[in-house]
């Protein structure tokens, strides 16, 4: 790819795909509360509806269950909308249309139809807003097939996945951590995509596999270049999706460090971290493996107000250096 | 008709008074007074303390719409019960609760109403029958009645006040709550707090009728508009829909029209309206200004005790703030107390 890079933040990575997409497809439309005039929550949208005009750029009503339901009529019979909760735990309202109408309509169908559908959910913890507007739900959309779960950890990546999910005929489920919208990166200009399925090795090393997702591989990277002045190279995985997850990438650098450690922001248990280990523990790098697997992941608790409580809610770098060191001693 | 206020100027005028100076006492009145100071300073307060980074997050301050929260409140006792919104520093002073704690929990300390874990956006004072803010629009409306249908069921003669915005009437919780509560006839009142927007959207561009009480019509029960800027209005309406609710005839819905001086949380441009009209409603409709301006013209309090009352609301605000600070932070240990009842 030739085209010129710049630096710009992931939001606006996120924005100029949605108007280049919105540019070359007059059926693409977005969708939201708040994305027009607002900007959006985020100011993610930001002045697109100058650009776009308020039939393109839709504020909708307070209605996640209304509204999503409308993407879904409207990407079934011929439109692309691109529709943006305001913050992922307001989908909850939404499960209904999401889970039992787009996720099921093609199969339930025999094939007949196609969902074309983006949503974008902002994601996370670590602002400060407590139990109802900080949750990782990215795990409960991954448990539901017919629908593609994304994690872009980056501008570069948000911009090519977000082009890639509104070419793609299925419904796809962006998850952005909304501590990455302020976040800087290289971006080419212009079209490009980034496949929805494959992880991507953000650093090699030999001693020990770290996989993470979103935010969590940024704090990986940290505590991979601590780790490497100690002697311990650890080798960071960038997962991308977790549906569909890309199993040769994480198996074969298991084969390699035999050790894995799973970074995550969602509540531990029955989550992004237990389906990587159990692929591993199924899988030929089973017989790789020098020590126990670990899962580094969110409290099992909803995620507090207070600031130091919100922090130990999450996996933070001195807790993945600790879980690293312990591998490499081979100690737990 | 008992107990009207003692002060009138005029012999022989109270019965063209507007309602709360036929309904209440001098003494209530003068708390009204003092309880929408309170939430205002409260609030202006907390804004400071949040600019100064003593406090983190987000808060959604209600501060031009104190009226509607403390004259819904009125007719209430301690033992009713509300639902109040993201919104809902207003509701819950009203209902009763002491701003010292509500400031240590937006200082995220153990002495708060919610132990630091909640928040401006979870503030509840269970104590005085405030059941809890939420951050889901629309969160608390089936859950008001839920609370309706305890209090019919256990024959506790509670009734419950659901605070809602305008936003929220878009959201299918608010049909399906107002749906139940009337073939069930329960003891709920809705209270839509209209101050035009749900964040940057006008009722124009979101809601497809002119009132959201015409809304009442589509689950038969009475729907009122109010002036929610009107202390009196609001209180009256509030009263008789309490009296409806406590008969056993059934919920009402309430608007009140109402506005927001600030924007809708910590960061917002104001795109979506113009200055003109935040001046118009700061300048001539301001709650408060109305009420004490009543207040002296029928003679129940002089400017003097207007001042005085200002001065000691300071007085609880500052000592609220100092007493905030000075409370111990949660323990990282306590992390996962209370996901459950019964510690494991
Ligand atoms: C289910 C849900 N959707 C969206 C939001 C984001 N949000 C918070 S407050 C708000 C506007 C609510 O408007 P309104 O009900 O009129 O209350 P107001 O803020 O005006 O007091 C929005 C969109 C939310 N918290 N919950
Ligand atoms: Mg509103």
């Amino acid at each position: 790819m030739n085209a010129p890079v710049r630096e710009i933040s992931y939001s606006q990575a996120i924005q100029e795909a949605m108007a280049i997409a919105m540019e070359a497809d007059e059926r693409v439309i977005l969708m939201g509360e708040d994305i027009g005039v607002y900007g959006g929550a985020f100011q993610v949208t930001g002045d697109l509806v100058d650009r776009f005009g308020s039939d393109r750029v839709m504020d909708t009503p307070i209605s996640e269950l209304g509204g999503a339901g409308v993407a879904v009529g409207a990407a079934v019979t011929g439109l692309r909308p691109i529709f943006e909760f305001q913050f992922s735990d307001f989908a909850a309202l939404a499960m209904e249309q999401i889970v039992n109408q787009a996720a099921k309509m093609r199969y339930m169908l025999g094939g007949a139809v196609s969902v074309p559908l983006v949503m974008r959910f902002p994601a996370g913890s670590g602002t400060g807003a407590a139990a109802q507007h900080s949750q990782s739900l990215e795990a409960w959309l991954g448990h539901v097939p017919g629908l593609k779960v994304i994690q872009p950890a980056t501008p570069h990546d948000v911009k090519g996945m977000l082009l890639a999910a509104v070419a793609d005929p299925d419904p796809v489920m962006i998850f952005e951590h909304k501590l990455l919208y302020k976040m800087k990166g290289p971006v080419p200009e212009g079209h490009y995509t980034v496949p929805l399925d494959k992880a991507e090795v953000r650093r090699e090393g030999r001693d020990v596999s770290i996989v993470a997702t979103s935010i969590m591989v940024h704090k990986a990277l940290e505590a991979a270049e601590v780790l490497a002045g100690e002697g311990i190279s650890a080798e960071v995985i960038d997962l991308r999706s977790i549906r569909p997850i890309d199993r040769e990438t994480v198996i074969a650098s298991v084969m390699k460090t035999s050790r894995l450690i799973c970074v995550y922001e969602g509540v531990k248990t029955l989550g992004v971290g237990a389906e990587i280990s159990a692929m591993i523990a199924e899988s030929e790098a089973f017989d790789y493996l020098d020590a126990p697997i670990l899962r580094l992941g969110g409290s099992e608790t909803p995620i507090p107000y207070n600031p130091e409580l919100e922090k130990a809610a999450v996996p933070q770098v001195p807790d993945i250096i600790d879980a690293a060191r312990g591998l490499a001693r081979g100690v737990r | 008709m008992s107990g009207r206020a003692q002060a009138m100027q005029v012999e022989g005028e109270t019965s063209n008074l507007p309602f709360i100076y036929r309904q209440y006492e001098r003494e209530q009145l003068l708390d009204a007074l003092r309880k929408m100071h309170l939430i205002r300073r409260f609030e202006e307060g907390a804004e400071e303390c949040y600019m100064r980074g003593l406090i983190h997050g987000t808060m959604h301050l209600s501060i031009g719409q104190e009226a509607s929260a403390m004259g819904i409140c009125m007719p209430l006792v301690n033992e009713d019960q509300i639902t109040s919104t993201h919104r809902g520093h207003g509701h819950c002073i009203a209902k009763g609760a002491e701003v010292k704690r509500m400031f240590a929990e937006f200082f995220g300390k153990t002495t708060g109403y919610c132990a630091g874990r909640g928040g401006s956006m979870h503030i509840a004072d269970v104590s005085t029958g405030n059941l809890g803010a939420n951050g889901i629009v629309g969160g608390g409306l089936p859950i008001a009645v839920g609370a309706a249908l305890t209090a019919k069921r256990l024959r506790t003669g509670k009734v419950v006040v659901c605070f809602f915005g305008d936003g929220a009437n878009n959201e299918g919780a608010f049909h399906e709550a107002l749906n139940m509560a009337a073939i069930w006839k329960l003891p709920v009142i809705f209270v839509c707090e209209n101050n035009g927007y749900g964040m940057s959207t006008s009722t124009a561009r979101s809601t497809a009728v002119a009132n959201v009480a015409d809304r009442a019509a589509a689950y038969s029960m009475p729907g009122v508009i109010v002036d929610g800027n009107v202390l009196s209005e609001v209180a009256e309406a509030s009263h008789e829909a309490v009296e409806r609710a406590r008969r056993g005839d059934g919920p009402t819905l309430i608007e009140c029209k109402t506005y927001r001086y600030r924007g809708h949380s910590k960061s917002d441009r104001n795109r979506y309206r113009t200055k003109d009209e935040i001046d118009d409603w700061m300048t001539n409709r301001d709650p408060i200004k109305r009420y004490e301006a009543q207040l002296i013209e029928f003679g129940i309090a002089t400017s003097d005790e207007l001042e005085a009352i200002r001065g000691s609301v300071q007085q609880e605000i500052d000592a609220g703030i100092e007493f905030a600070k000075a409370s111990p932070m949660p323990s990282i240990d306590g992390l996962a107390d209370n996901v459950y009842t019964l510690e494991a």
